[in-house]
């Protein structure tokens, strides 16, 4: 059982390092035309509802301290705490999804989904002072679908691994001796939140300081 | 050593349970690798298949097989058959998976359900790949450059992407599973120094899967996003970087190269040892080679873009990282020899794959130093020299010591043995064939003959005319073992444990092993390769 | 189909030698090697053959060993890498006072033009002994400009330009083909490369029609769509001087310095607001869409024209600024 456990947690901290690759292609991309097209990316991001997206890294990271603690509820055999703290984590896995819907959807109306109907138009007027060009910009946006894309993604794939583990842990499936899905579980939740609070800046963040 | 006596009673891993669903839902990573071998020898022939085509059109200056864009998908598609679908998985998912289990003492892989689970995803690939085929291909070649990906081709691009994505999950899965095998499950006494320099070249072979293959995925991903949503990330029209695709591409394909080459090198080290009696000369270096050409490989993406725009101070760099990765892989030619150097020597069909594996390997190797030299590489680069270049590599590298590999481990597959001349005579048809095929492309790419080139100038007929003259013969030496092997399975001769004498825990259980591998854990108190104790079939006492 | 049977390409520029040098040295170094190991598996196979009684002597390694057959290799690796490199230099680096010829490429053909305004469709004309410079860019995919004979080879990428030369030393007619993967016509982007001695190339000069010099059409097109109205001559207006431009240092509003290189130039036309002039607002409207890539090299070799010296090096005719284009001569 040890050498399970231990065999199974190496396997998803190598998995994990596969996903960092993964993500890595694209947070490459992204500072490359970041560096290239600096104001354009910081328009963009200008663009982009920073309170909602506050509201979201908060949200993710109580989920990965409901994750946490659901993991020291299954060390300690406590089923119904295990169950609950799992509801919970998936709640706010599904607030965050929502947040995000609402976030993606005023991309929609502001014609800022790259694609025929894209219009940087709004941006450069908004900002007379500073050169902006649609194409880079329509880079920016294509950028932040892709990886908050992607992203949101992995967290659909990580709700429905703990509807499993949520179903299996109320059945009484997960003891002190053996939670080894719970944990590696976790490892999954804990690494999506964290390539998120990588996103969160990169994305939400360039530039806010006041305009000149 | 006596072995196990064979009866037909005797209950292994092939006669244990029958039935499609047995197969189809097995954990047994001896079974799982047989079902992977099935399908890889299928995309083998496809692939095959495809280049039998191209070289019949190649057979006459002008364009008159097939249509110009027929003769583009077929070498894209040949190119992305073979890669993907034969050439990766290959010796990993056929004899990683049957192997390391045994090799390291171990009942199965760390994590069978996962094993299971790639082989479904490659057949979900495979399927996905198939349907692209039959309903007409991607043109774009297997490197897939934008603009013209992504803008310009109108073929099935974003269905051969996907394919491929979802291959790279096999790999990546296959990679874990073993790191954490190697890592997790060695047999008491196993240390890392005992291990089967097979076992170090997989280990080796999978940390680039693991690393690099997603790479791919999210570039390939990037593609298809920007076909079907229109975006502009490649798109220099739209402020967009067409480079920057090729250095994604090209930071996994390369180290793809050496998760290609890595295993045949594997098998290489197992199969001379064991023919020339002698424990590997140099065991550190060879095993350490593996994992520097691992971690070299991931330095020199570049040097697939000495002439695409990118800068000469960075070209420079790549070229020297180049040079460095060359080191560890002549290493190992020469350790190869040099236990050779005072062996008793069998040339046994596995062996003769083995040194043609050296010969061949030697000559594209070499001829990549040449093209690491800038000066030369703009000069050849993108034409027939680099195809010859990496056909001996893949071909006479890779393909060789996987086709030795199959021998030496076929009789520990199936328990039984190849027919030995038949055996001999394909390996032989193979060498020559494939030197026939492919040493006229290197003269043909020096003459300035550009790749992808479906109509040529008339003075280059002659060499092609050989080059397809090969292809016929190589065909041929391909074919002869699949018929062969499948014969043998049925009326060739029982083998028994160890019909080579060959080191290696794989060696001390029957042939065919039964499900569990060993009857009990075995406990490792010798180093590997202990060629002074281990008696030559020969001087084994024959039963009855 | 015997008659045609070249082993070895034709040698015709001044760097073919240097290239074909250091690949007969590769060659012989790749054949001694092979030659050797080949030799060394065979005197074992027949020397070491299995014969009963015969045992194998068990032998560890050798660190020594290792040790030299991984520095002497690694030390004829940095030789042949130091001379690659040095060819790739010279290639890559362009003489001054170079003939240059602006080339468009696109599915499937090349689309040429000398400086002094002979188009040429998948040929060029070049003198025997002048450096040619070749200043490319792509309409569409990626393509790649390789003539075997001369040893060179650049992919052509569209968005921007890059750059190859060379100097011909032999009169004949050369294979130029397209090495970059781009399509159904790919390998029918072929062409050819004309070297003539210096007086028939005279003559093929003045004996075509064209329709001006790159510069003067760029002067045209500079006044037709109105750049003066900022780029003026006579007075600081709201845009840079253009005057003595290409080719020096210009600093830009974030703080970045960079060449006005022809891709600058490029990219000031297509996205002026990537890169803006320190001092200057970004009030530069985009021409992308609004000018093709000939057009583009013109008003490129036109800004050029505006840096090069009174006595002219290539024949353009200098352009005094203010002065209204001349109709087109020849």
């Amino acid at each position: 059982m040890e050498q399970q456990r231990n065999a199974a947690s190496l396997g998803m901290w190598v998995f994990l390092g596969t996903e960092i690759m993964f993500f890595g292609g694209m947070f490459l991309a992204y500072l490359v035309y970041r560096y290239w097209y600096y104001n354009e990316f910081a328009a963009g991001s200008r663009s982009i509802d920073v309170v909602l997206g506050t509201v979201n890294t908060a949200v993710l990271i109580c989920s990965s301290l409901t994750v946490a603690l659901g993991v020291k509820a299954a060390q300690l055999g406590k089923r119904k705490t295990l169950v609950t703290l799992l509801l919970v984590t998936i709640l706010f896995g599904l607030a965050f999804l929502g947040i995000k819907g609402k976030e993606w959807y005023d991309k929609f109306e502001e014609h800022h989904v790259p694609g025929t109907s894209f219009s940087a138009q709004d941006i450069i007027d908004k900002y007379p002072q500073i050169p902006i060009e649609p194409a880079p910009t329509q880079i920016y946006f294509s950028l932040y679908f892709a990886m908050t894309g992607l992203h949101a993604l992995h967290m659909i794939i990580g709700i429905g691994i703990f509807c499993f583990l949520t179903y299996y842990a109320w059945k009484g499936r997960y003891t002190p001796e053996y939670h080894t899905p719970i944990e590696i579980g976790g490892l999954y939740w804990h690494f999506v939140d964290i390539v998120w609070i990588y996103l969160f800046p990169l994305l939400y963040l360039i530039d806010r300081k006041p305009l000149k | 050593m006596a072995s196990p006596a064979i009866t037909a009673e005797r209950e292994h891993y092939l006669n244990t349970d029958y039935g499609i669903r047995s197969w189809l839902f097995t954990t047994d990573h001896k079974r799982i690798a047989l079902l992977y071998l099935v399908t890889i020898t299928l995309f083998f022939f496809i692939g095959g298949f495809f280049a039998l085509l191209i070289r019949l059109e190649l057979l006459t200056p002008a364009g008159d097989l097939v249509q110009a864009d027929t003769y583009n998908k077929l070498f894209t598609m040949h190119g992305q058959v073979m890669v993907f679908f034969f050439l990766i998985p290959s010796i990993p998912a056929v004899l990683g998976n049957f192997l390391i289990p045994m090799m390291v003492g171990a009942k199965d892989l760390a994590f069978p359900r996962i094993n299971l689970l790639s082989w479904y995803v490659l057949v979900v690939a495979g399927i996905l790949m198939l349907h692209c085929i039959i309903t007409g291909g991607a043109d774009t070649g297997w490197t897939f450059y934008t603009p013209f990906s992504t803008a310009f081709s109108n073929t099935k691009v974003i269905e051969a992407g996907l394919a491929i994505f979802i291959a790279g999950f096999s790999s990546i899965l296959t990679g874990l599973n073993f790191v954490v095998t190697i890592h997790r499950m060695r047999a008491p006494g196993l240390t890392w120094s005992r291990l089967p320099l097979f076992v170090w070249s997989m280990y080796a072979t999978s940390i680039i899967q693991l690393l690099g293959t997603p790479v791919l995925a999210i570039t390939l991903l990037l593609v298809v996003f920007e076909r079907a949503f229109n975006l502009g990330i490649f798109d220099p029209t739209r402020g967009g970087d067409p480079l920057l695709f090729q250095h994604l591409f090209w930071f996994y394909s390369h180290p793809a190269v050496y998760i290609m080459i890595l295993p045949s090198m594997g098998v290489v080290s197992e199969i001379i040892p064991c023919f020339s009696r002698k424990r590997v000369f140099g065991y550190s270096a060879v095993a350490l080679s593996s994992i520097a050409i691992a971690v070299f490989g991931f330095l020199v993406w570049a040097h697939h873009m000495f002439v695409a725009g990118i800068s000469l101070y960075s070209a420079m760099i790549f070229s020297i990282l180049s040079y460095l990765v060359a080191v560890p892989s002549a290493i190992k030619v020469f350790n190869w020899t040099a236990t050779m150097f005072k062996g008793s020597l069998r040339f046994n069909t596995p062996m003769l794959y083995a040194v043609g594996f050296i010969g061949l390997f030697t000559m594209g190797g070499l001829t990549g130093l040449f093209l690491a030299a800038l000066g030369i590489d703009v000069h050849v680069t993108d034409t027939y020299f680099v195809i010859a270049h990496f056909h001996y590599i893949m071909v006479g590298g890779a393909v060789m010591g996987y086709l030795g590999g199959l021998h030496y481990w076929w009789p520990k597959i199936s328990g039984r043995m190849y027919p030995e001349w038949l055996g001999k005579f394909a390996a032989l048809t193979v060498f020559l064939g494939f030197n026939l095929t492919f040493f006229p492309q290197f003269i043909l790419g020096y003459l300035g003959m550009p790749r992808r080139y479906w109509q040529y100038p008339p003075e280059f007929q002659v060499l092609n005319v050989f080059s397809t003259a090969g292809s016929t013969i190589l065909a041929v030496g391909y074919v002869l073992p699949m018929i062969y092997f499948l014969w043998s399975m049925r009326y060739g001769k029982v083998a028994d444990a160890n019909p080579w004498g060959a080191a290696g825990l794989e060696w001390k259980t029957a042939s065919p092993p039964p499900t569990s591998n060993f009857e009990e854990t075995p406990v490792v108190t010798w180093e590997a390769y202990n060629y002074d104790e281990i008696p030559a079939p020969e001087e084994v006492p024959v039963a009855g | 189909m015997f008659d045609n049977f070249p082993l070895w390409p034709a040698r015709a520029s001044t760097g073919a030698g240097n290239v074909d040098a250091l690949f007969i040295f590769l060659l012989l170094l790749a054949g001694f090697m092979t030659i050797a190991i080949f030799t060394m598996i065979a005197v074992f196979a027949f020397k070491y053959r299995y014969r009963p009684g015969h045992k194998a002597e068990q032998i560890e390694g050798s660190i020594p060993l290792e040790i030299t057959w991984s520095i002497v290799p690694l030390a004829i690796f940095m030789v042949i890498f130091a001379w690659g490199a040095i060819i790739y230099f010279q290639e890559r680096t362009p003489p001054r006072g170079a003939d240059e010829v602006y080339v468009v490429a696109k599915q499937w053909m090349w689309k040429l033009e000398h400086e002094q305004g002979q188009r040429e469709i998948n040929e060029l004309h070049v003198p025997v002994g002048r450096d040619v410079k070749l200043i490319m860019t792509s309409q569409d995919v990626i393509h790649s400009f390789y003539v075997p004979a001369f040893r060179i080879k650049q992919d052509v990428l569209p968005g921007r330009y890059t750059t190859a030369w060379f100097r011909a030393t032999k009169p004949g007619t050369y294979h130029l083909f397209c090495a970059e993967y781009c399509g159904t016509s790919h390998s029918g982007m072929i062409g050819q490369i004309v070297v003539m001695e210096p007086a028939q190339y005279q003559a093929w000069l003045s004996g075509g029609l064209t329709s001006g010099s790159l510069a003067a059409n760029g002067e045209t097109m500079f006044q037709q769509l109105g750049c003066p109205t900022c780029h003026r001559f006579d007075v600081q207006g709201r845009g840079p001087l253009l005057t003595g431009v290409f080719g020096k240092p210009v600093q830009l509003e974030d703080g970045r310095t960079v060449i006005a290189d022809e891709n600058y130039i490029r990219e000031s036309i297509l996205s002026p607001s990537v890169k803006v002039v320190s001092g200057f607002k970004p009030i530069m409207p985009t021409f992308q869409g609004l000018v093709s890539e000939e057009q583009l090299t013109a008003l490129v070799a036109y800004i050029k024209s505006l840096s090069q010296p009174p006595s002219g090096s290539a024949g353009t005719p200098r352009l005094t600024p203010g002065t209204k284009p001349q109709e087109p001569k020849e």
